[in-house]
């Protein structure tokens, strides 16, 4: 029975008839209570339970995933991965995800496939350029790698951008990261999952929790389609979701749900190889490992609880990838899809105690969670193992909206919401 | 391109439209109300999944209305002017 994945191993099974290989997880049915409760397979959910397990050492831990694992935003995201924030509080989240994630496939012994291929944030006037100076200076004094770039740099690392006089919008310059790049979305959910899984998590899918067990005015447990459980400790991590289980458990949260869209080409040849963002058309792009062009662009306008996203905001999206890279005309599309996402007003997730005991948050993630997956699952698994806030987590609480304490990194960091 | 009925102007083209939040959250009474009631008022949302009742505004023409929309098929299910009358 092969159990550790390598070029050996590989190498073997392949002599052996691959007749070795076992399935990455096991799928054991649920048991009727636990040490601790996840809620939610996406990526935040398992990298939660398999941090519990690794970090805190308690493995009778299950994931209840109401469809499959992945199959929500992680497995929706166009898998950009860098931490150009600029608040002390975000450098010091999505930092930790960053640095995780640079050894993730190591420590998962899963190939998360990695590749740091460098962002450019595309700056389209003087005023876009002294903000972009801003953010570098800060990114630098808070010890993020970062780099201002000229119009030759941006023309340098991305050679098919629109570089026309009569440009919509010219090139004044750029935000670099270069430790920024993409993962494989898929990979990560499923390497948290078998890693998990490997330490004695339970992984279960289709299982809905359809209602909160409540008694002493503290959580006990989960009702789902698949029976009741009980933990005295649970963690959620729904994304989009969060409002509509808050709302069994009894309490609001900051949330609004919006669809964000994305869409790839067919595959072609390598064109690009790194991230590009352009804030001004609204549009980032990267090319995936099979080649095809990877499409995203802002939120779609409208509250939504429908994975589909609507039809003006693609074809702004694609209005825009034309006016930066007239090439991609001759492009056809594959395929284009929607996840709902959990838009906070100051863009910064949220990370603690519900107002309801026992019950732990990991929300809020919005557009922009994959990155932090490593993060938001070592900080939720140390609530739920300890009861108590890590230092990162902290200014992260619920109770920053009563404080008054935000972390407006709509405003930091130029995020399009 | 889904149309939203405006009430003044009648169905029109998702784009003109602009979000302004859920309808029913009113300003409370300043007076002595502590920080958790404001951010009640400022920050926290029903955010349903189905029947929503939501304050929408109609930018070409500035009507500002009561939509009732399911969050889930997009249905449009009624609209009404902040002033009462109803339409479409
Ligand atoms: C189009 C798009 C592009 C994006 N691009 C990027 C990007 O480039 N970089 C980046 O960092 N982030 C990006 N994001 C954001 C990122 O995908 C999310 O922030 C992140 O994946 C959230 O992970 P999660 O585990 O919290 O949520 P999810 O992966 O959504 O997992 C939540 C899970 O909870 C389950 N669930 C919900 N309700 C219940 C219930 N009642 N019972 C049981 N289970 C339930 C769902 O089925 C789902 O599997 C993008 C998102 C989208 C939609
Ligand atoms: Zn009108």
């Amino acid at each position: 029975m092969t159990r550790t994945y390598s070029a050996l191993s590989l190498f073997k099974e392949g002599l052996a008839g691959q007749t070795g290989w076992q399935p990455a997880w096991r799928s054991p049915e649920p048991k009727p209570s636990y040490d601790a409760i996840v809620i939610g397979g996406g990526g935040h959910g398992l990298a939660t339970a398999y941090y519990l397990a690794r970090n805190h050492n308690i493995s009778r831990v299950a994931v209840l995933e109401k469809g499959w694992i992945g199959g929500g935003n992680t497995g929706r995201n166009t898998t950009v991965v860098r931490s150009n924030y600029y608040y002390p509080e975000s450098v010091e989240l999505y930092g930790l995800a960053h640095r995780l994630y640079e050894g993730l496939s190591k420590d998962l012994n899963y190939n998360v496939m990695l590749s740091q291929r460098g962002m450019v944030n595309v700056c389209h006037s003087t005023a876009e350029m002294e903000v972009g100076a801003r953010t570098v200076n800060a990114m630098q004094i808070n010890g993020i790698d970062a780099e201002l770039f000229s119009p030759d740099d941006v023309r340098r690392v991305a050679p098919i951008y629109n570089f026309s006089a009569n440009a919509r919008f010219p090139v004044f310059g750029g935000v670099w990261q270069g430790r920024a790049g993409t993962a494989r979305h898929d990979a990560v959910a499923w390497g948290y999952a078998r890693a998990a899984s490997r330490l004695g998590v339970d992984i279960i899918q289709n299982c809905e929790i359809t209602d909160f067990m409540i008694e002493g005015g503290r959580c006990r447990g989960v009702q789902t389609s698949r029976g009741a459980i009980r933990a005295e400790r649970i963690g959620m991590a729904v994304a989009g979701h969060s409002s509509h289980l808050a709302a069994k458990a009894g309490f609001r949260l900051p949330i609004n749900s919006y669809a964000l869209q994305a869409c790839v080409s067919e595959p072609v040849k390598p064109i690009l190889d790194t991230v590009l963002s352009s804030p001004a058309n609204g549009v980032y792009v990267s090319q995936s490992d099979k080649g095809e062009i990877v499409i995203g662009g802002g939120l779609d306008r409208i509250p939504s609880y429908a994975q589909r996203g609507n039809l003006p905001t693609l074809e702004g999206v694609i209005a825009g990838l034309l006016e930066m890279f007239p090439i991609f005309g001759q492009l056809k599309l594959m395929r284009q899809w929607a996840g709902i996402v959990d838009v906070v007003p100051d863009s910064s997730p949220i990370i603690g105690e519900s107002p309801l005991p026992n019950l732990f948050l990991n929300c809020g993630w919005g557009t922009g969670g994959f990155k932090a997956i490593p993060a938001g699952g070592t900080l939720l698994a140390q609530l739920l193992a300890t009861g108590k806030h890590n230092d990162i987590s902290r200014p992260f609480d619920l109770d920053r909206f009563a404080t008054g304490r935000l972390i407006d990194e709509a405003a930091g960091s130029g995020i399009a919401h | 391109m889904q149309l939203f009925p405006c009430p003044f102007c009648g169905p029109r083209d998702e784009s003109e439209f602009h979000y302004g939040g859920h309808a029913g959250n009113a300003r409370p009474d300043g007076a002595g109300m502590p920080a958790e009631g404001w951010a009640g008022y400022l920050y926290l949302r029903p955010n349903p999944k189905g029947t929503a009742r939501e304050i929408w505004v109609h930018m070409n023409c500035g009507e500002f209305f009561v939509m009732e929309r399911d969050t889930v098929s997009h249905t449009v299910l009624s609209v009404t002017t902040l002033g009462g009358e109803h339409a479409a």
